[in-house]
Order: C-alpha cells, then structure tokens, then sequence
C-alpha cells in the first residue's frame, strides 16, 4: 500500500468509503451505482484540487516520497534486461549511492547515470539515502568518458539530497570530484539528458546536471540548498523549512520561468509513485524525441550550444541599466 | 556610492572598533595599522588573517598595474527572497560596509612583469557568497584570459552559493567550471589561490579547478562545513581537519605558501609556463 501525505487525507477517506460502497454494491443487495459514480467523481475534483493548490513544501515532501520512482526503476521499465551495470571509479571505490552503466532505450545505445535512493531504511543505508561520496562523481565520470569514446549519448537521473558532507568525503575531496565533473561534462562530445526526477539536492545533484537538455518531472524539486538547511542558516530555525521552500522557487514551474531547465514533464495525479509505468512512458517519449534532434548535431556544436546555455544563466544589472535577463 | 567615490575619499572615517584586531588563533591584540603593514599577518604567532581586497591586490600585481574591471556590475532580486531581512537590504548594507558592489573585484595587471588577470574574493561581502554577478564576473574574467592567452587568479574566500539567490547561485558553478574547462583546452594556466575560508560552491567549483592550487597556511577549506559534517555524522571531527595542511596531505593542493612568498612563487611557475 503507498503510504500518503497529510494533504492527501481526505482522498484517502473518500477512497475508503468507495471501496465499503463498492463491497456492499457487489453482495447484489442494493444498487449503489449512483453513489459510486458520485463519489468517484468528487475523488477525482478533489484530487485535481489538492495537486492544484500545493505548496513548494509539499511538492518537497512528493520529491521525496519513499515509494517515488528511483533510477534503478526507472531504468528497469525502460532498458529492461539490457542494462548493463558498472562499478567503480578505478581510484578508491564503488560508490552505491550512484549508478552508472549502459543500456538499450528504444533504438539507441545509452550510457545511463543516476543517484540512487532507497525505498526503505535497510536500501537507504546501503545506498546512503542516494548522497554520494567523491568515488560516485568519479564513476559517473568514468562511465560518461566511455560513453564518449563509443560515441553513445547520455542519459541522468537527478535525485539526491545532497553530495555527502562527511570524513571521508573531505579526505578524497568532494569538492574537487564535483567542480571536475561540472568542467568535464562540459566538455563530453555526445549528447547529454538529464532528468531530474525526485530530488535536485545543490552541487551534489549539478555535479551529474551538465546537459544539453535539463527536464524535470513536475513533483520534482531542484535548488541550491536543502529547505531545512537554508531555514537552519538564514532563519537560524529549521522548523521555518516551509517558508525557505517557498523563498528558494525550487519547483519546476519556477525553474522553467527562470530559464534553468528546458521542460516540465508532467506526472500522474497524485505523483510518479502512482504510476511509475506511465511516468517512464513520458521519460522515454521525451529522450527519443530529443534525441533524434541532437545525435545529428557535431561534437562542436553540441559543446558550443552546451556551453552557451549554461553561459545565459545568471541574472544581475551593471549599473543604472536594466537587470540583464537569464 | 559610485565606483569613482572609492578612488576619491568616499571612504568613511574609521570607527575606533576598526583600530584594532583580536588574533582568532592566540587572541593577541593587533593594531589594524600594525596589521595593515604587516601583510594582515598576526605579529605573535604569524596567523594569516583576512586580507581585505585591495591589500590583496597590491600583494600580488606590480605596482600601478591594476585595471578594475566590471566593477559597476550589480546584484538583482530575481527571486524577491525574503528571509529576516529582503535580500536587497543586504545587499545595500553589504556593499556600504564594505565599499564595493559585490564579492569579487577583477581587474587586469601584471605580475613581475607578465600579463595576468585576477579575481579576489571578499568574505566581508556576504560571507563571499556567490550569486549571479560573481559568476558572472569571474565567468568574463576566464573568457578575457582565454582571449588574450594571459594566466587566469582566482583568490577565493567564500561560504559558498548565496541561498538568496536560489538556482540561479547553483548555476554559477556550471556556468565558471565551464569556463575554465575551455581555458584548460587552450592550455591558458589557471592558478586557484585557495584563502580562509573557502568552502561550499566556490570550493565546488573554480577553486578546486586549478592548473597549480595554493593554499595559504591554516586556511579552512572545504565542501561542507565543519558543523554540518558533525551534526550529519554525529562524531568530533579531527584536529586540523579541512586545514590547508589537510588537503595538502591527501593530494588537493599542491603546496601551502606562506603570504610573504606568495607573489614570487606565483612568479616562478608563471614564468617557467610562459
């Protein structure tokens, strides 16, 4: 059973009571039929409603429901068994808070890449609740160079909380694995997808977010510093998260208005974790799509185009001019 | 203020609190006179304090041989962020306090004779954030240098990305390694000078990227910071953890150089690379 939201309560009840009618309509005793529909109905406004009117924190909290879709599961329904998982970074580790490998997605070879969260405690320690160390960056990094040497494109799911600030993390220069990955992928003469499909957790999240093209599924958040982190350092309070999530315009709406990301892909009502199936199937359109756009593009141009977008970002005035749009 | 007030005696005079220092390492008090004429070096036990900008300048570029540049560049509001004071309220009062419209000043000079260009960072200026018009200013910095072919220096001290600028801070780190990536293809030598503090997204980005990375002695340098890390791991963290010496030993910067020998060391690779 997925476990629901506060705000999704009233849905809940409603879908309780549509389950007791549609029981006792089943026994044949009584035709319900007009209650039924009538309640379907106001589950389906009400749910329109709900989604409708949410707020920054909540989509938060939808980015990082447990049962939202990882990239391993997403990479099940769209590469099937042709993906093919690689391990490690040749310098220190392998790293289970990042996946890299290739696989097949319709007809293209794809090398794929993505943080990795857990769907409960036991998968979160081990994958480390999706918040790599340096050696992920630097296998992301190892898989994306052999994905330009073989000339296949690239495709990245975005979902983590952060990079990890810990001991070790320090010792092998978290810093040095992100800034490298930003300079590198700038670079990588293939195509390049990113999706940001949960959570875009700051540096931790860019350093794998270099892409020609930059989606996010419509629940997902993307900002350079967690709600609560932000509420602890400039409210001195994390309880204040709900006013940071709304000061720091982290969902998709706000970052396609801002020129950050190319697109907004719409998720099932009520979130991906209802439907991951048709979730993919929006996924998948949107990577064969721009693929067909981009593969024709030279090394050259691709790296010119990449560099411009990037470049176009940053709003400031000089002085007693207008403010310089992204 | 305009730019042309700071040249011209726009300067307050000093409060009596600005007269004098504490020594953050062993708490001696120093004149800020004493400090100014000793390159900001403690008398007693030679602790590097923050060097304010223009020090920094005349430290590291021949004499008269800085020319600003993008100085009138100004922060905006795109995000009308509000936390317990707008965002513009600090921007006004960061830039009274400090005499400059950002956390960057970047300028053209020479350095025992060769052509370079320099950024430094100021931690006075909001914590040395970066938001989009330090980005943006370093960003034009690296693509002068890749233009002239002459060295890129970046003195960093920073916090990080400025919250107050949301995404648009995060992409700042794209949009410099970017830059730097292409400066590396063109084989033009960028030297990262890494000061106290230097952490966050500044640290995440064109500080990490050097050709050389040069540390100052003691200097905290890091991706996160020492109390996020405790409060995450729920552990003391290590004597001179994230301290120069620290990264020198596990191979993030190539060497710790004393202020003194700053310039002369950059000197010597700059011109054995020229």
């Amino acid at each position: 059973m997925t476990r629901e939201f506060e705000f999704e309560r009233p849905i809940v009840e409603l879908e309780k009571r549509l389950k007791d009618l549609q029981a006792l309509s089943e026994d044949g005793q009584i035709d319900l039929s007009r209650e039924i529909q009538a309640i379907a109905d106001k589950i389906a406004l009400m749910k329109a409603e709900i989604f409708k009117s949410l707020e920054p924190w909540q989509y938060a909290q939808i980015a990082r429901h447990i049962d939202r879709p990882s990239t391993l599961d997403y990479l099940k329904i769209l590469c099937g068994d042709s993906f093919v998982e690689l391990h490690g970074d040749r310098l220190f580790g392998d790293d289970a808070a990042m996946v890299a490998g290739f696989g097949r997605i319709g007809p293209h070879a794809v090398a794929v890449i993505g943080h990795q969260k857990g769907h409960d405690t036991d998968e979160n320690l081990f994958r480390n609740f999706g918040m790599p160390h340096p050696e992920g960056y630097r296998k992301a990094m190892r898989v994306m160079r052999l994905a330009e040497r073989f000339k296949k494109p690239i495709v990245i799911f975005i979902d983590t909380p952060g990079a990890f600030p810990g001991i070790g993390a320090e010792e092998r220069g978290q810093s040095e694995a992100i800034a490298r990955n930003l300079a590198d992928m700038s670079r990588l003469g293939v195509p390049i997808l990113c999706f940001v499909i949960g959570e875009g957790g700051s540096g931790g999240a860019l350093a794998v977010g270099i892409g020609d093209r930059v989606f996010m599924l419509e629940y997902s958040i993307y900002s350079v510093i967690s709600a609560e982190g932000c509420a602890a350092i400039l409210w001195k309070d994390a309880s204040r998260a709900k006013d940071a999530a709304r000061a720091l315009r982290l969902r998709a709406t706000d970052l396609l208005e801002f020129g950050i990301i190319d697109q907004i892909l719409p998720e099932p009502v009520g979130g991906a974790h209802r439907d991951p199936a048709a979730t993919a199937a929006t996924i998948r359109a949107t990577i064969l799509e721009h693929l067909a756009a981009l593969l024709p593009l030279s090394a050259d141009e691709l790296l010119a185009r990449r560099y411009a977008k990037f470049r176009a970002m940053g709003r400031y005035k000089v002085q007693d001019d207008a403010e310089i749009p992204a | 203020m305009g730019w042309f007030d700071r040249f011209t005696g726009g300067r307050k005079p000093p409060d009596p609190s600005d007269l004098w220092k504490k020594c953050p390492k062993c708490s001696e008090i120093l004149l800020q006179k004493d400090l100014e004429r000793n390159l900001f070096l403690c008398g007693k036990c030679d602790h590097h304090l923050r060097m304010p900008v223009w020090d920094r300048i005349a430290l590291l570029t021949d004499d008269n041989s800085f020319l600003e540049i993008d100085q009138e560049m100004e922060s905006v509001d795109a995000l009308g962020f509000v936390d317990s004071a707008p965002y513009p309220e600090r921007l006004q009062k960061a830039i009274q306090a400090t005499d400059s419209f950002e956390a960057v000043t970047c300028g053209e000079a020479h350095l025992e004779g060769l052509p370079i260009l320099l950024a430094v960072m100021n931690f006075e200026f909001m914590g040395g954030s970066m938001g989009s018009v330090v980005g943006e200013k370093v960003t034009r910095l690296i693509e002068r240098g890749l233009e002239k072919r002459h060295p890129v220096i970046c003195v960093s001290a920073s916090g990080g990305a400025r919250m107050q600028e949301g995404i648009f801070s995060l992409m700042q780190m794209a949009k410099t390694s970017a830059a730097i990536a292409r400066l590396n293809a063109a084989a033009v030598p960028y030297i990262s000078i890494l000061t106290d503090p230097t952490t966050g997204g500044v640290s995440a980005s064109f500080a990490s990227l050097g050709d050389v990375n040069i540390a100052e002695p003691d200097a905290l340098i890091g991706f996160a910071g020492p109390r996020v890390i405790e409060q995450t791991i729920r552990q003391k963290l290590p004597d001179g953890f994230q301290k120069s010496e620290f990264l020198l030993q596990h191979g993030m910067v190539d060497m710790v150089v004393h202020r003194r020998h700053l310039k002369t060391t950059l000197g010597r690779l700059l011109h054995l690379w020229a």
